[in-house]
């Protein structure tokens, strides 16, 4: 059972998404993520002020059970199933992420610099969580979809507009690593 | 009884974005710089199987677990929305490093600075809700 604390390979981490995808069908439902978000909206009463949080969101209750398992099982994950959370990225990438000042590439989960205990008084790095965090809400609405919903479930269905949106996903990704990074960082 | 199974599900898919690292920003950086193929085997072996089970469940008119016929929604015709949404998007994903999914799983992995990731997320939505009739699509 070792094996469980180790980082899972890409191929057993691919069949277990397949799995989720294919539980959710199963239970009558389909695999997206975002949509739990455009779900919160309603519940803080965004339904008062655009006709797009109108909609009966006890029908996304289980939608919400999901994201709250999720939750738990990144506390389960972290805290009981792995020894050592430092993510072996490739030394190419250390290197890189090091001259940018991410000190902590190769033996982190997270970057400090982004997401340390420090960071509540650092607000160069809170507002770019909270930009990020914006343009993947903003993003996901408006593309109808985020990684669950395009690139897993809409590729699986062999949805052209989901291959548009994921093709939309790397370039925008590529742009920001690419161009953005060396600017803000 | 139902619920349940959501939660399971749901610590199941938690659990999985944690060990895959695929809630790891250092992952989805080393992604976009294609400088590993960790990511691309995770997403290529998910939508491999995937393809297969949706062909499977079409095929053979697999119903629910409650007996329902199992549907999919087709993916609307436009071009726009899914341009410029997910390059937005991307954007995003590249910058805060998660998804969806990994904002849930690393909120409850303790890195308490995602909370604010998901909280502008949740604007996000907000905003585009009240921009939606004004957008191109």
């Amino acid at each position: 059972m070792d094996w469980i604390y180790e980082p899972w390979p890409w191929y057993v981490s691919g069949a277990a998404i397949a799995f989720v995808m294919l539980l959710l069908l199963l239970m009558g439902n389909s695999f997206g993520m975002s949509g739990n978000l455009r779900t919160f909206c309603t519940l803080c009463g965004a339904d008062r002020h655009a006709d797009f949080f109108k909609f009966d969101w006890k029908a996304q209750r289980w939608n919400l059970l999901v994201a709250l398992g999720a939750v738990i099982g990144g506390f389960l994950a972290s805290n009981y199933l792995t020894a050592d959370p430092a993510v072996a990225i490739s030394a190419n990438t250390v290197n890189e992420l090091q001259s940018l000042g991410f000190e902590s590439a190769g033996s982190a989960y997270l970057p400090e610099e982004l997401f340390g205990s420090g960071i509540w008084s650092d607000f160069k790095a809170l507002g770019l969580l909270a930009v990020g965090g914006f343009l993947v809400g903003f993003g996901a609405r408006y593309a109808g979809g985020c990684t669950s919903g395009h690139a897993i479930s809409g590729l699986s269905n062999l949805q052209w507009p989901s291959l548009l949106a994921v093709i939309g996903f790397f370039a925008g990704g590529m742009i920001m690593i690419y161009f953005l990074f060396p600017l803000i960082f | 009884m139902r619920s349940l199974g959501y939660l399971l599900i749901g610590i199941f898919f938690g659990i999985t974005m944690f060990k895959s690292e695929a809630a790891s920003w250092f992952r989805i950086y080393e992604m976009f710089k294609f400088d590993a193929f960790h990511m691309y085997g995770i997403i290529g072996t998910a939508v491999g199987i995937g393809v297969v089970m949706v062909w499977v469940i079409k095929r053979f008119r697999v119903r629910s677990f409650y007996g329902t016929p199992i549907t999919f929604d087709n993916k609307e015709t436009k071009i726009v929305r899914y341009a410029m949404g997910g390059l937005i998007f991307g954007l995003g994903w590249g910058l805060a490093g998660a998804c969806p999914g990994p904002i849930f799983t690393l909120a409850g992995a303790g890195y308490l600075p995602i909370l604010v990731v998901l909280a502008a997320a949740i604007l996000g939505t907000y905003a585009y809700g009240l921009l939606r009739d004004k957008l191109p699509h």
